[in-house]
């Protein structure tokens, strides 16, 4: 242990990586910590149109391959480990990893995103990685000329969904609602009406993955008419919304019943110093735009926190002395 | 680490004494990449004690169905020429590579 951070980062997608970009900007020492590469849930995603200013032929990786440039430029650490606990209360928070490593900061920001939610139907977890994904850019090439499902409608769905009609013979989309109607952007609705290679079964959820070794078939339930069919595929795709990161987090700050993070308008949590920004939050809208503003409302938030901290109150040289002996 | 394709597959893992670790990857799909510095420290730390290998699916697809790898990023021990643990994506994200260390300790 040594360095106390003014902003400490738990997270670098496009929320933790705008508020690096601030932070370090505005020459605070800022650090980011994330167990993987950075960019989150954007980087396993390959169409990526709707984010400001790009918008020629740009992917996911791309754009937050830029992000991470952009905050290193400025000053922002990488850091790099898994997050399993942190203490939040009083003027100095810590950190800590898995492996054992403690970082200690003024203000932390915690940007853990969300990760895909599974939809719990029976064959599900058993075939996970044998024909069951979350990920269209990570097994897309096992699907070539294959037929397989993807579960869902929403915009991550119809997009990934088109994105595997590159590789499969057919997708099959299942989505709950009445035919035509899709929770996705009307671009993506229309790109996926006129496709060749996609099928449609309407008012209908999945209700079991089928196969020993292998996916061999997915059973489709019509909520209306409670008829069953047995659909022969062999992959299954599952875009149903995601779940926050919160795990770690709990007892420590405010969740609401699902765990995501409620905040104020200025990204402050329930404790003071301690910020959320991104897909954890209780918010409208979950995307990289708004990802990246609430980086930089939690980064501007921060500084005027520890500016009202340094003027009468401990200095950070003050905190130095008396912290923990490291 | 013993890069793996369809001509050495047989030899290197299915006829190969001991144990086997494998990395299933490719380029495409970030978590492989993310994982990747990790394995190679694990390998690094644990050299000697098993035979290190890695597979890049983007060109073996077929190979890594044969193995009834269908998702990435995948990990397999084989003892003996035998699959003996797989940690799927999901093994992966919640225990991981301190997951695959323990149950190396425990092969070996």
């Amino acid at each position: 242990m040594s360095d106390i951070y003014d902003i400490l980062i738990v997270g670098a997608g496009p929320g933790g990586m705008a508020a690096g970009i601030y932070g370090s900007r505005a020459r605070l020492k800022t650090a980011i910590i994330d167990k993987g590469k950075p960019g989150g849930q954007a980087s396993t995603t390959t169409e990526m149109e709707n984010y400001p200013g790009f918008f020629r032929e740009t992917t996911g990786p791309g754009v937050m391959g830029e992000f991470e440039a952009h905050a290193a430029q400025f000053g922002t650490v990488f850091l790099k480990g898994n997050v399993k606990d942190v203490s939040l209360e009083g003027e100095v928070k810590t950190v800590t990893t898995a492996n054992g490593d403690t970082y200690r900061a003024r203000t932390v920001i915690l940007a853990p995103g969300a990760e895909p939610r599974v939809l719990g139907v029976p064959g599900e977890g058993k075939l996970r990685g044998k024909g069951v994904s979350y990920c269209a850019t990570c097994d897309a090439d096992f699907f070539e000329e294959l037929d397989i499902v993807v579960v869902g409608s929403g915009d991550a769905a119809i997009e990934e969904a088109l994105y595997l009609t590159k590789f499969v013979e057919s997708v099959t989309v299942i989505v709950i609602h009445d035919e035509g109607v899709l929770d996705c952007n009307k671009r993506s609705a229309e790109k996926a009406f006129a496709h060749p290679k996609f099928r449609w079964v309407w008012n209908s959820v999945l209700e079991e993955i089928q196969g020993d070794e292998m996916v061999e078939g997915a059973v489709v339930k019509n909520i209306r008419t409670g008829e069953k069919q047995t659909l022969e595929v062999n992959g299954v795709f599952i875009f149903i919304g995601s779940q926050p990161k919160t795990e770690f987090l709990k007892g420590k700050i405010d969740l609401d019943q699902w765990g995501y993070i409620p905040t104020s308008e200025r990204m402050e949590t329930n404790v003071p110093g301690v910020y959320a920004v991104g897909d954890v939050r209780v918010k409208y809208l979950r995307q990289v735009v708004t990802a990246a503003a609430d980086g930089a409302i939690a980064a501007v938030a921060a500084e005027k926190y520890l500016e009202g901290h340094v003027e009468g109150r401990l200095t950070r040289e003050d905190i130095e002395k008396l912290t923990i002996g490291s | 680490m013993v890069e793996l394709n369809k001509e050495n597959f047989e030899a290197e893992v299915l006829q190969s004494k001991g144990i086997t670790f494998v990395d299933f990857w490719s380029e495409k799909c970030e978590p492989c990449m993310a994982l990747m510095p990790e394995v190679l420290k694990f390998v690094e730390k644990n050299a000697g004690r098993a035979k290190f290998c890695k597979l890049d699916t983007a060109n073996n697809k077929r190979l890594a169905i044969s193995q009834r790898v269908m998702g990435l990023p995948t990990l397999v021990f084989y003892k003996d020429g035998e699959k003996v643990f797989t940690f799927d994506p999901a093994a992966i994200d919640a225990g991981g590579i301190a997951a695959v260390q323990a149950k190396l300790d425990e092969l070996v």
